[in-house]
């Protein structure tokens, strides 16, 4: 969450400029490494699902500094329900949306009141491991309850191309692409408003600023947290949705790997910051669809492929990046006062 | 009084720690002969895995760095010692193999491999603990899940060492006694450390880092040292793993395993002896619950029907929840509510 700022107009812009510099850099970078611009079309589409599922780390975390372990797991019940409401209640896709943002919103809700609250007060170690368990249950459970091979995901959206990108940019960008991110354009736009303009939003701004003090200002803290479980949920099972409809698959691990690399994402544009998830989302997928396009030439047998390596580049960038600013890109620095 | 330092300090001690590896190595190989090979390899997981949680403690719980990525430092020892292993050491071994004595070169040959897989980790340890220099808490651990995430993608494209197919063909050479007696020696010496000067200088620094500068403890070479140390023993535990299975996957030292010795670490309180008593339970439990079909064979079929074929994860990880709320609970009544918000 973002601390109010005293001035938050020099605040956006500086954190616009340091955006669109990271942007332009990669697409600088990418322009150099001679990467085909039609990886940057899909470094965008990966780094729209990051972004949605980061922002619920981050939030979670700036309310409640806990490393919700479980997120990615919500991602993936948010993408079985659109999936459900897809091929057994035959929705379009508007609905399959609402109804997995809904359920994955609804289950976040449940784990918090249920996992995460008693817990209010322990050591946060004791929390993180309990995120991890739930994270283990609930993959178990799908594993048992959905079987654990990939299941095939109606194109809800057409995958068509859209002719005019083909013709003047001569990339292939697809209606899919589009329209997801649009969608999570609009998602991005909507929760900035919520956190910016409406009073839970002010709420939530003030319990991730200090909760005590909060409190004492007649703010109920628990609501506050379960709201914004709620609405971190929803935004990852939007994600859910998207990324099933996009690569076609959905399964019960499907939330492993992705919640890895939002939550990762997440710590890139610094923990706690809503445009820094949103920032660290979009480079995370620049980063990982821009290696596996990358072949390192060291000799005429040794090749080492990007492809292979995505995941070491991704994480390597991310040290790199704490090791220069070790709070993230849009972190807050905090000075250790005696 | 004995001087420290002197002969007659050291005599004695050193003699009782013969005896005592001795008589370990008699009881791992009395159980060697008298159990059956499933026993006998989850006996071996629980010394591996106290050798772990023991060295993970000192760097999560005692000196306060928060490190997700321990399975790296085990990916390193296990893989450098099994390729050493494979391409060298079973010609070096081959000589030996009708020798009467040949037990005792095995053994004196794995404990050189130990030291080097310890060696090769506490680098790879120097190298992650240098970024903790600059980085706290929840940043630190993602760098260090990182560094763990980076080793297993190397080592998944490393052709040398199989890649993705994983190393076979690396000979047994650990035993059931040699590492028991591993984990003894790495509790031995690992609590003598934290009892040491440098082990409260240590905890200082996981109390309060500015505090702990301010009394004067080199709080940057306190921190990497942690992690060499920590290192070092996971590595030597990634070679007696890797020189049992005989087989090693990059995937079997994924996040899931680093995660699985933080909750050791964690249910275990910080304390060396509940560690590793919380080791042995974490490793035994899941071996427990391979049985729940006998368990439920008594009741009617009817009533257990719902009850999947193998709900052993799902047990594990529900029962990993309940124990972390019960605690919670008991913290809070012992101590009643409390103070600060903070959580």
């Amino acid at each position: 969450m973002q601390q109010e700022p005293s001035r938050p107009r020099s605040r956006v812009v500086l954190h616009a400029l340091v955006a669109s510099a990271c942007v332009l850099g990669c697409a600088l970078i990418a322009a150099v490494l001679g990467v085909n611009p039609q990886q940057l079309v899909n470094g965008i589409s990966l780094g729209a699902m990051y972004a949605l599922i980061a922002l619920g780390y981050t939030m979670v975390y700036g309310v409640l500094k806990l490393i919700n372990f479980a997120h990615g797991e919500i991602f993936m019940v948010g993408s079985f329900a659109g999936l459900a409401s897809l091929t057994i209640l035959h929705l379009p896709f508007a609905g399959a949306l609402i109804v997995g943002m809904a359920v994955a919103a609804v289950s976040g809700v449940i784990i918090e009141r249920f996992a995460y609250r008693p817990l209010r007060g322990s050591p946060r170690l004791a929390a993180l491991i309990t995120a991890i368990g739930v994270s283990l249950l609930l993959q178990n459970v799908g594993v048992i309850a959905l079987g654990a091979a990939p299941r095939a995901y109606p194109a809800a959206i057409p995958a068509d191309p859209i002719p005019w990108f083909e013709n003047s940019l001569s990339v292939v960008v697809t209606q899919q692409q589009v329209v997801i991110l649009a969608l999570t354009g609009a998602i991005l736009v909507l929760l900035h408003l919520i956190v910016s303009r409406t009073r839970i939003g002010k709420a939530m701004r003030a319990v991730s600023q200090d909760r005590q003090a909060a409190e004492l200002m007649g703010i109920n803290a628990d609501r506050v947290i379960a709201f914004t479980f709620a609405l971190g949920s929803a935004i990852a099972g939007a994600g859910g949705v998207f990324y099933g409809v996009y690569y076609g698959t959905a399964d019960p691990l499907m939330g492993l790997m992705p919640g890895i690399k939002a939550f990762v994402a997440a710590v890139l544009g610094g923990i706690g910051s809503i445009p820094g998830a949103m920032l660290g989302g979009f480079l995370m997928g620049f980063v990982e669809t821009g290696a596996s396009s990358v072949t390192l030439r060291i000799s005429d047998e040794v090749a080492i492929s990007g492809s292979t390596l995505r995941d070491a580049v991704a994480f390597g960038v991310l040290i790199i990046i704490l090791m220069v600013r070790p709070t993230g890109l849009l972190g807050r620095t905090s000075r250790e006062k005696v | 009084m004995t001087r420290f330092g002197s002969l007659a300090y050291y005599a004695p001690r050193a003699a009782v720690a013969v005896v005592a590896l001795g008589l370990i190595g008699v009881v791992g190989s009395a159980l060697t002969r008298y159990l059956n090979a499933y026993v006998i390899q989850v006996l071996f997981f629980v010394g591996c895995n106290v050798i772990l949680a023991v060295s993970l403690n000192l760097v999560n719980g005692h000196a306060g760095q928060f490190s997700i990525g321990h399975a790296g430092f085990m990916a390193i020892g296990a893989y450098l010692t099994a390729w050493i292993s494979v391409t060298y050491g079973k010609q070096w071994l081959a000589p030996f193999e009708d020798h009467p004595a040949a037990w005792v070169i095995g053994c004196a040959y794995l404990v050189a491999l130990m030291l080097v897989g310890g060696l090769g980790a506490a680098l790879g340890g120097l190298v992650i603990g240098l970024p903790s220099l600059r980085l706290r808490g929840d940043y630190l651990a993602i760098a260090t899940l990182g560094f763990g995430e980076i080793i297993k993608v190397l080592l998944l494209n490393i052709d040398a060492v199989g890649g993705a197919r994983g190393l076979t063909g690396i000979p047994r050479y650990s035993t059931l006694g040699l590492c028991l007696a591993a984990a003894v020696v790495t509790v031995v010496l690992l609590r003598n450390l934290m009892g040491s000067t440098h082990g409260r200088a240590l905890l200082a620094l996981r109390e309060d880092e500015t505090a702990a500068e301010a009394v004067g403890i080199d709080v940057a070479s306190y921190k990497t040292s942690a992690f060499v140390i920590g290192a070092f023993f996971a590595g030597v535990a990634g070679c007696l793993y890797a020189h049992y299975l005989q087989y090693i996957n990059p995937r079997g030292f994924d996040f899931m395993k680093s995660i699985e010795l933080v909750l050791i670490v964690v249910l275990g309180g910080g304390n060396i002896w509940g560690v590793i008593v919380a080791a042995v339970a974490v490793t035994l439990l899941p071996e427990a619950l391979r049985n729940t079909d006998e368990l439920l064979a008594f009741l009617p079929a009817k009533w257990v029907s719902w009850v999947p074929d193998d709900p052993r994860m799902v047990i594990y990880s529900a029962l990993l929840i309940g124990v972390m709320l019960l605690k919670a609970r008991k913290g809070r009544q012992r101590d009643g509510p409390p103070a600060k918000g903070g959580g």
